[in-house]
């Protein structure tokens, strides 16, 4: 194995320079925890690391036009002990908190779950549910995307060689909104979703909803945002016929894959069973706040 | 490629080192500084044998490069003790026999004080929770669980 450069940038500016000027494979260093198990393993042998956790804006948890913006690197203990942050995207923490053990969420960071682009990914549906804005910067600047546009499939993201997910901003909630994430797992802790699910929904003041956002993780080869499934709420008071019909709507968005962690079929029933109880916590939070 | 050279604060005392970039903080833990408190389990962030804390946070050592602790503050094992003088936890480990081979018992204990520095007066439940990634094959956890709540019992009263 050649000899592997670690470099750590001060500005997002230095990093992007790293990454463009690398010959070989570079990789974007934040917590580790997918990073150094995939070099363990040799399924990676990058010869270039650029940590970028001593940029001060990678790490840092603002609040933002009555939302959060929060680094990419940010560990996710960083976020789950952040009264203020878990106060305002409940649905996000919920997904953050089912990253790992505490000792990988210490280390472990949002934007490398996004960035590592597992179909599985616990924070990813949250986050699109929750419609949250990812800035990327690289050699041209900085753009913004949906992270409903980052992973393209296991493993692969629309990021280019050169450029870096900076920062995860979950925009502000309307009134009587309020959003959940649930997943499979045989066991209660410690595994990786068969299937998953994020809701965001706003009541309006007689209770109607008003708009809805729902994500599916680990029934297809990225994380899904099914519009039919939000749809299905719209317009209703959340009650037992839309919840039946969000469910029959999550169910017929899966495209999932039979594996040692569940079949097919399994995958399809569950996501709509899963859809329906991310809802109902929703609308229980929707019904609490403001 | 030159070797890094790191200097950090390790169980209050100064540290210099130097690693390649693929070493891990726990083969610097183990091979360069000889503090071989800290087991290696899996090697890949599952089992919790390796835990430290790195600026007080409680990670897996094997999931950390040696690279990146620099201007760190590092607690192992090696540190937990005062002098001959056990921690509550170590003690009550003792007590409640909640070992047998002892690999995982370092990072059960780093771990459970993280807990405590958080969390004085945990239930078992939250106990339970937050060793969910330290695997014991030895104890079905119990006395673990035993041992870390009549630590924190003793240490609300001291």
């Amino acid at each position: 194995m050649s000899a592997m450069r670690y470099e750590r940038p001060g500005t997002l500016e230095a990093a992007v320079a790293l990454l463009s000027g690398a010959t070989g494979a570079a990789r974007v260093l934040a917590g580790g925890t997918d990073l150094l198990v995939q070099m363990r393993t040799g399924r990676i042998e990058p010869q270039l690391l650029v940590d970028c956790k001593d940029i001060p804006e990678m790490t840092a948890i603002v609040a933002d036009d009555g939302g959060f913006r929060f680094g990419a690197a940010t560990p996710c203990m960083a976020l789950v002990e952040h009264e203020a942050f878990t106060k305002a995207c409940p649905g996000v923490i919920d997904g953050v908190k089912l990253i790992g053990s505490i000792q990988v969420k210490g280390r472990a960071s949002v934007g490398g779950n996004v960035c590592n682009a597992s179909p599985a990914a616990d924070s990813v549906p949250a986050l699109i549910a929750a419609g949250a804005v990812a800035t990327i910067i690289g050699p041209g600047g900085r753009r913004e995307t949906r992270v409903e546009n980052i992973a393209t499939g296991p493993g692969k993201t629309s990021l280019a060689r050169d450029e870096i997910l900076v920062s995860l901003l979950v925009p502000r909630k309307p009134p009587h909104s309020a959003d959940a994430y649930l997943r499979f797992t045989p066991r209660t802790e410690m595994d990786i979703a068969v299937v998953s699910a994020g809701v965001n929904l706003t009541l309006d003041r007689d209770g109607v909803c008003r708009k809805a956002r729902v994500s599916l993780g680990a029934v297809a080869e990225r994380a899904l945002l099914v519009s039919e499934a939000g749809a299905a709420l719209i317009g209703t008071t959340v009650d037992e016929a839309a919840l039946e019909k969000l469910a029959a709507a999550a169910a017929a968005a899966c495209k999932p894959i039979d594996d040692k962690r569940g079949t097919k079929a399994y995958r399809i029933k569950v996501a709509g069973v899963l859809a329906r109880r991310a809802a109902q916590i929703a609308l229980d939070r929707a019904r609490k706040v403001n | 490629m030159a070797k890094h050279h790191v200097t950090a604060t390790l169980n209050g005392s100064p540290v210099e080192f130097l690693c390649e970039t693929q070493q891990t903080l726990l083969e610097v833990l183990r091979d360069e500084l000889n503090l071989t408190g800290t087991k290696e389990g899996c090697a890949t962030g599952d089992c919790g044998a390796c835990s430290v804390t790195v600026g007080g946070r409680l990670v897996c050592s094997c999931l950390v490069l040696g690279a990146e602790v620099e201007g760190k503050r590092i607690e192992t094992i090696e540190g937990m003790a005062s002098g001959t003088e056990l921690h509550p936890l170590q003690q009550k480990f003792l007590e409640h026999a909640a070992l047998q081979c002892g690999i995982c018992t370092p990072g059960m204990l780093i771990a459970a004080r993280s807990l405590l520095e958080r969390k004085p007066d945990p239930t078992e439940e939250e106990v339970r929770y937050w060793l969910a990634g330290n695997l014991c094959r030895c104890t079905g956890y119990n006395k673990i669980v035993d041992a870390v709540l009549a630590a924190a019992g003793e240490m609300r009263r001291a």
